[in-house]
């Protein structure tokens, strides 16, 4: 440890101001704090500080991620294995997910960290660890075939876009590895919705029939949809998806969103640490539910309201998503309602817009956009309720 | 209101070095130093040259603005020099103390027999008027103006804080003559809050001509600020006075024995105070003072007041006018590797559950300056609210002061808080933003734009 410590000081003066590396100071700086937590002293104020910071509420929610991505990389070798009817084992299920999810964690990372550091180093301030937890959200929310290049596009665009224009992570009003999704579901519509696009591999056999290993092709009745393609009992049926299906997550969809088990066991990460809010996650739920069941009274599905939850990427965005910090309603009383708004609007679009089957990554966003608002008007109510009863007194 | 309130909102920081109830040693004060920045916003006047004899009760500054507020010199001795900083900046008064201490008499008086004019005029002659603090902004009360009320806090809930009962034991007549006085004078209310652990057991309980209320909770229960707060809030355009037991206990022995003497027991703490214990000591004594208490050999860091909103006044410096407590911890100049990234970081305390500590509820720790990560901008937005028992909304609070936005900074209540009300909402940022001194400079614009 000693000899790293000696070895980072020995190099350190070449990065600073008037060093020959001067210019890649912010990015010394960013590797420096991620091996030794920094030997800064409190200079104004309190003269004492809780060992928690940023690095450690970011890392928490990355390893609340982590059963997602493992479980997506396994599904994603699963459903290949299922869709050309080859009967792998395990590893082969899981050498082939890597080969399709680890390329999507580099061009994330490498991307968004690479812009991040640029920025900082312009903007001459310390590299900040938001992206650590976008970077690994973006890859669990798109398809596993998105081509790299788009993805690459996306990432761009949600980071200098949605994040650096407003002066970087805290400064947001969308949530970036949402803003990412946006960006390629609208620019690139193709390949990110339909039934063909869900699968690894099927879109390149399609086309150019070859596959990384096709067997005898696809299987017959194999249609790759996800469940919401078909929301109803008997299209559920049809396409062989029973409750614990979805509920263990053996379906097709995005990488990281199919297994309710392992967002659950994220969850339940980031509320023992009490890094996100229950309350946002308890009234997401709760709003899925109430518009599920409204719908499901007047006759717009025959799911009962519950199954709402476990389809799509409703949990997925509850959990991680809607509970970001930055972009979600700041006050306690505004992340009732915001997350009521969440999961009843991705709901309602998803029983009432015939045109997206999923409605999750909309309604976050839309909610991002009012937050303040919800924030304001709980603020000045607030306000209210006090000065009458200072009045009173 | 209720005289009975109960704070479920924040936080007791477990950090070692609490001082024993024993008075350790009697101070013998060699060089004495009387701050003027130990006030907010104070211009001082110096009354005296370097040479000059002083008595304890002498003035040695005058406020600039309004100058029959006088600031004394707690010893009898020679003026020995005049520090200044820049721009001659009088940062420090500093007096040589006679081996034999001599007073001012300003005669006995009794309270009951004086005109609420001649109480202000007596406490202004003494020096012991900027013991009056001015709610909102924390300033010197003006002489001039009418309290709405008179607020004490009877207990401290800052981490190590000196235990106001022993600190003020057998001082309890002395206490009732400056309520007394304090009532009479300003013509308001004295509330004061006693601690609810031990509400029976203070001598505060048995003040007569106060408002009493009992407080419960963890720190900031005890600021005083928090308790205005849910007693009668401060509104625009509204003046309270804050006082510590500490000064009223000053006030009261001018009337009873006629003497400046601001003489009180002093908490040495901190986990790097060996034995911390009390000292019987002055406002203005030395570190030099109190050296058993610490290893000059090591890096230490010496704050006049608590860990969270003392002053770093460094190993040569002085105690400042209303501290009653030392903190001795240790520079953590120290690089950790991989600190964040480790799953269990025994040595150190978090409020959050990100790190295990919350699992040793009881654990006390040596806590060092180290700032444990870098500064960032505002990302997690509920742990300030868990640790401020009031009801307002602290990072909008915040932003309107960084934006130096008044309207703003009015709605969300700068009118009710002082920096050591947030202290501790800077105590468990992660962002290790700099909330008090947000704070700090809010207030400094308040009084540049509304004074």
């Amino acid at each position: 440890m000693n000899g790293l410590r000696n070895f980072v000081d020995k190099i350190k003066p070449t990065f600073e101001k008037g060093g020959k590396l001067g210019f890649l100071h912010s990015t010394f700086d960013a590797f420096e704090t991620f091996l030794f937590v920094p030997n800064t002293v409190t200079r104004r104020g309190a003269h004492v500080r809780d060992c928690v910071d940023l690095k450690r509420v970011m890392i928490m929610v990355v390893i609340a991620l982590v059963p997602a991505m493992l479980f997506g990389i396994w599904n994603t070798g699963y459903q290949h294995s299922l869709a050309f009817g080859l009967d792998w084992g395990f590893w082969n299920i899981v050498l082939y997910g890597l080969v399709k999810v680890l390329p999507l964690y580099i061009v994330s990372y490498l991307v968004g960290l690479g812009i991040e550091f640029v920025s900082a180093q312009i903007q001459g301030h310390e590299v900040n660890e938001g992206y650590l937890v976008s970077g690994m959200l973006i890859p669990l929310i798109v398809p596993v075939d998105v081509p790299l290049w788009m993805l690459a596009i996306a990432v761009a665009f949600a980071v200098i876009i949605g994040k650096e224009v407003f002066g970087g992570t805290g400064m947001n009003i969308w949530n970036p590895a949402l803003l990412t999704r946006a960006f390629l579901f609208f620019s690139y519509p193709s390949k990110m919705s339909g039934d063909t696009v869900w699968t690894g591999g099927v879109e390149r056999w399609m086309n150019e029939g070859v596959a990384f290993q096709a067997g005898n092709g696809l299987v017959d009745g194999f249609s790759g949809a996800t469940p919401l393609a078909n929301a109803s009992m008997q299209g559920l049926q049809d396409s062989g998806y029973s409750l614990w299906d979805m509920i263990l997550g053996t379906i097709p969809g995005s990488v990281g969103e199919t297994s309710v088990i392992a967002i659950l066991l994220g969850a339940i990460v980031l509320l023992w640490t009490g890094v996100a809010s229950w309350k946002i996650m308890v009234s997401s739920v709760l709003g899925g539910l109430a518009i599920g069941y409204l719908g499901y009274a007047v006759g717009a599905t025959d799911l009962p309201g519950y199954y709402q939850l476990v389809m799509g990427g409703f949990l997925f965005g509850t959990v991680f998503m809607a509970t970001d910090p930055v972009t979600s309603a700041q006050t306690e009383c505004g992340k009732w309602i915001y997350g009521f708004l969440v999961g009843a609007l991705a709901v309602t679009v998803r029983l009432w817009n015939p045109g997206y089957p999923e409605g999750m990554m909309l309604a976050i966003l839309l909610m991002n956009t009012f937050a303040p608002l919800i924030d304001h008007y709980v603020i000045e109510g607030s306000l209210k309720r006090r000065a009458k009863k200072v009045k009173t007194a | 209101m209720s005289n009975n309130i109960y704070l479920k909102k924040g936080l007791d920081i477990p950090i070692n070095g609490a001082a024993t109830q024993n008075t350790k040693k009697v101070i013998t004060p060699d060089v004495v130093a009387v701050k003027p920045t130990d006030f907010r916003g104070l211009v001082p006047k110096l009354l005296v040259r370097e040479g000059d004899k002083v008595l304890a009760g002498t003035p040695v500054l005058a406020d600039k603005m309004s100058q029959n507020i006088l600031f004394a010199s707690p010893v009898s001795g020679t003026v020995a020099e005049v520090i200044r900083g820049e721009k001659r900046k009088l940062l420090e008064v500093r007096i040589k103390a006679d081996a034999e201490q001599e007073y001012v008499d300003f005669g006995k008086q009794k309270v009951s027999e004086m005109s609420a004019e001649q109480i202000k005029e007596a406490i202004l002659v003494a020096g012991l008027w900027p013991a009056l603090t001015q709610r909102p902004y924390g300033i010197i009360a003006n002489p001039e103006s009418k309290p709405k009320a008179i607020f004490v806090s009877a207990f401290s809930t800052a981490p190590l804080a000196a235990d106001t009962e022993f600190a003020l034991n057998g001082q309890a007549a002395h206490i009732q003559t400056a309520v007394d006085a304090l009532a009479k004078m300003a013509g308001c209310n004295v509330h004061v809050s006693v601690n609810a652990a031990n509400a029976s057991a203070s001598v505060f309980s048995k003040l007569q001509n106060v408002v009493l209320h009992t407080v419960s909770g963890k720190h900031p229960a005890g600021n005083v600020g928090v308790q205005i707060h849910h007693i009668s809030p401060v509104q625009k355009g509204e003046i309270v006075w804050t006082v510590s037991p500490v000064m009223l206990a000053a006030i009261g022995k001018l009337f009873n024995t006629g003497k400046y003497d601001v003489s009180r027991k002093i908490a040495v703490t901190g986990p790097k105070a060996i034995n911390p214990a009390y000292v019987e000591g002055l406002p203005g004594i030395s570190m030099k003072d109190i050296k058993e208490f610490y290893d000059a050999s090591e890096n230490l860091r010496f704050i006049s007041g608590d860990i969270l909103t003392g002053t770093n006044i460094g190993a040569e410096g002085f105690i400042g006018f209303f501290d009653n407590q030392v903190t001795i911890l240790e520079e953590g100049d120290k690089y950790e590797l991989l600190g964040w990234a480790k799953p269990f970081r025994p040595k150190l305390f978090s409020a959050s559950r990100t790190y295990f500590s919350w699992l040793t509820p009881n654990k006390k720790y040596d806590m060092d300056t180290n700032l444990h990560g870098g500064p960032r901008a505002f990302v997690v937005n509920d742990v300030y609210g868990k640790v401020l028992p009031m009801d307002l909304y602290p990072v909008y609070l915040l932003k309107a002061c960084l934006a130096n936005d008044i309207d703003k900074m009015e709605k969300f209540g700068i009118y009710e808080v002082l920096e050591e009300d947030l202290a501790l909402c800077e105590y468990v940022c992660p962002s290790k933003i700099y909330i008090q001194q947000i704070i700090t400079d809010g207030i400094a614009l308040m009084l540049k734009e509304m004074c």
